[in-house]
């Protein structure tokens, strides 16, 4: 026998160096299966086709930065190198990269991105804040060089000359950039002086708009308390900041506008109101005119008139009764008048002249005695009709 | 009306106004009173669209990560 003998670990090692030169870097395509990721943070899989498998190891560091979840039974190409492991005594296929097979690894991530963003709940409209109607000032978190910045500037001074704008300048694409508009959301947030965001940028490749479509920016979106509106690309990109942004603008000249309504047609609404208040208010007066002549000539209102009338005829009632009681104590008083009168009338001389008696004065005093005259005193008497004087001749008893 | 009114405040309470005035429930008095609210709120919205272009603020973050706003001295070719 001159076959040398090996150590297992001779042989493994010629198997290595063999396998390992005999295949640099290489790509295969397989369904993803007995996905495990170790609490380390390695990922160790079986990557398999019909007929045959080969085990997978991804470590931590590249984990990261898949852009996508790989999960059992996903089809995927794999770019890595082959290893043998000697202490195990297998052959691995060292993780590279790895793409989702079919659809592109950005495409991926954006649907599992999106999907499990949507089971969170955080594109649930009940999370979408109102717009402000008319907001003071507006914060702009963009790149300061691009396109959008210009569109989104001239339309809100365009649109609403005084309107206070405050611009973030940030990088829109690139590594870090979506870390730079996360923390940029979250600035503006504890600044808390603008009414309202614009976050976007102009159009380019899925690539470019990518910072849009990461995680850290859709949780800043979601967590601001300030409205947001996203303006990504073009009419037709969407990205995941749009989902979960409270309004999605297609390009960043129509976050523009749906920012700030146009000064003309606020105008024409102050002019409506002004119309409207003085058409309101002259109804209103003429309301108040009718309602007025209303109360005046209703039922309600005449009651109190009805009482001054009614009073007014017992006033002319009570007169005409104190006229009447009047009248009736006048001619009361007249006929006691006239029958005064008459006792007087019949206490009158005349009427006892008239009936032949006649009346003696001794110096304009009558005589009623005998003793208020002596003999030869001259008399007087007179009669109903005349009357002359006499001289005493005899004088009778007192008697008689 | 409060001295820090915004256009948004304005407008809000045009709309309640012009919803009162509608209403008619107002007495006549408190009618004429929102008429001439009105009509300041109006003069005031249209004051602010004609207040003059501001300049453009940036918003950064300083070293020490505080937040500060200053002119933004970047162009914006029209």
């Amino acid at each position: 026998m001159d076959q040398p003998i090996l150590t297992v670990s001779q042989l493994t090692r010629q198997i290595k160096e063999l396998l390992e030169s005999s295949f640099p870097r290489l790509w295969v395509e397989g369904e993803i299966s007995n996905f495990k990721r170790h609490t380390s943070g390695h990922i160790y899989f079986t990557l398999k086709d019909e007929n045959a498998q080969i085990s997978c190891a991804l470590w931590k560091f590249r984990a990261g930065r898949l852009l996508f979840q790989p999960q059992n039974g996903m089809q995927v190409i794999v770019e890595g190198d082959l290893q043998v492991y000697e202490r195990g005594g297998n052959y691995q296929l060292i993780v590279q990269q790895m793409h989702p097979a079919g659809v592109g690894s950005l495409q991926m991530a954006f649907e599992q991105l999106k999907k499990k963003l949507l089971a969170e709940g955080l594109f649930d409209e009940a999370h979408k804040k109102p717009l402000p109607l008319f907001p003071e000032r507006v914060g702009v978190i963009t790149s300061p060089t691009g396109a959008a910045i210009r569109d989104i500037i001239s339309v809100l001074k365009r649109r609403f000359p005084g309107i206070e704008i405050i611009l973030y300048p940030v990088r829109v694409q690139g590594e870090g950039a979506a870390e730079e508009i996360a923390q940029a959301i979250a600035d503006f947030n504890r600044y808390g002086k603008v009414d309202v965001l614009i976050v976007g940028r102009g159009g380019g490749s899925l690539e470019d708009l990518w910072a849009f479509n990461e995680e850290v920016v859709a949780r800043a979106i979601f967590k601001s308390h300030i409205p947001i509106i996203s303006a990504v690309g073009h009419e037709v990109d969407f990205s995941i900041a749009d989902f979960v942004a409270d309004r999605r603008a297609p390009t960043p000249s129509a976050a523009a506008e749906l920012v700030v309504p146009n000064k003309s047609e606020i105008k024409g609404q102050l002019l409506y109101f002004a119309e409207k208040f003085v058409t309101l208010l002259n109804k209103r007066i003429t309301n108040a005119r009718t309602a007025l002549e209303n109360i005046r000539t209703s039922y309600g209102f005449r009651q109190p008139q009805d009482k001054v009338y009614q009073y007014l005829q017992q006033v002319d009632d009570l007169q005409r009764k104190i006229q009447m009681i009047l009248t009736h104590q006048l001619q009361l008083k007249e006929s006691r008048l006239e029958t005064l009168k008459k006792q007087i009338q019949s206490m009158n001389p005349d009427a006892i002249l008239e009936r032949g008696y006649s009346i003696c004065f001794k110096d304009g005093v009558v005589v009623k005695d005998v003793a208020q005259i002596h003999l030869s005193d001259q008399v007087q008497v007179k009669l109903f009709k005349g009357g002359f004087s006499a001289q005493v001749q005899q004088i009778g008893d007192k008697h008689e | 009306m409060s001295k820090k009114m915004t256009f948004e405040d304005a407008f809000k309470r045009l709309e309640e106004i012009a919803r009162l005035l509608e209403a008619g429930e107002v007495s006549l008095e408190e009618s004429i009173k929102l008429y001439e609210e009105g009509m300041k709120l109006i003069e005031f919205c249209n004051s602010r669209l004609e207040e003059a272009e501001k300049k453009i603020q940036k918003l950064s973050r300083t070293p020490e990560g505080n937040l500060e706003t200053n002119d933004w001295e970047g162009e914006i070719e029209e």
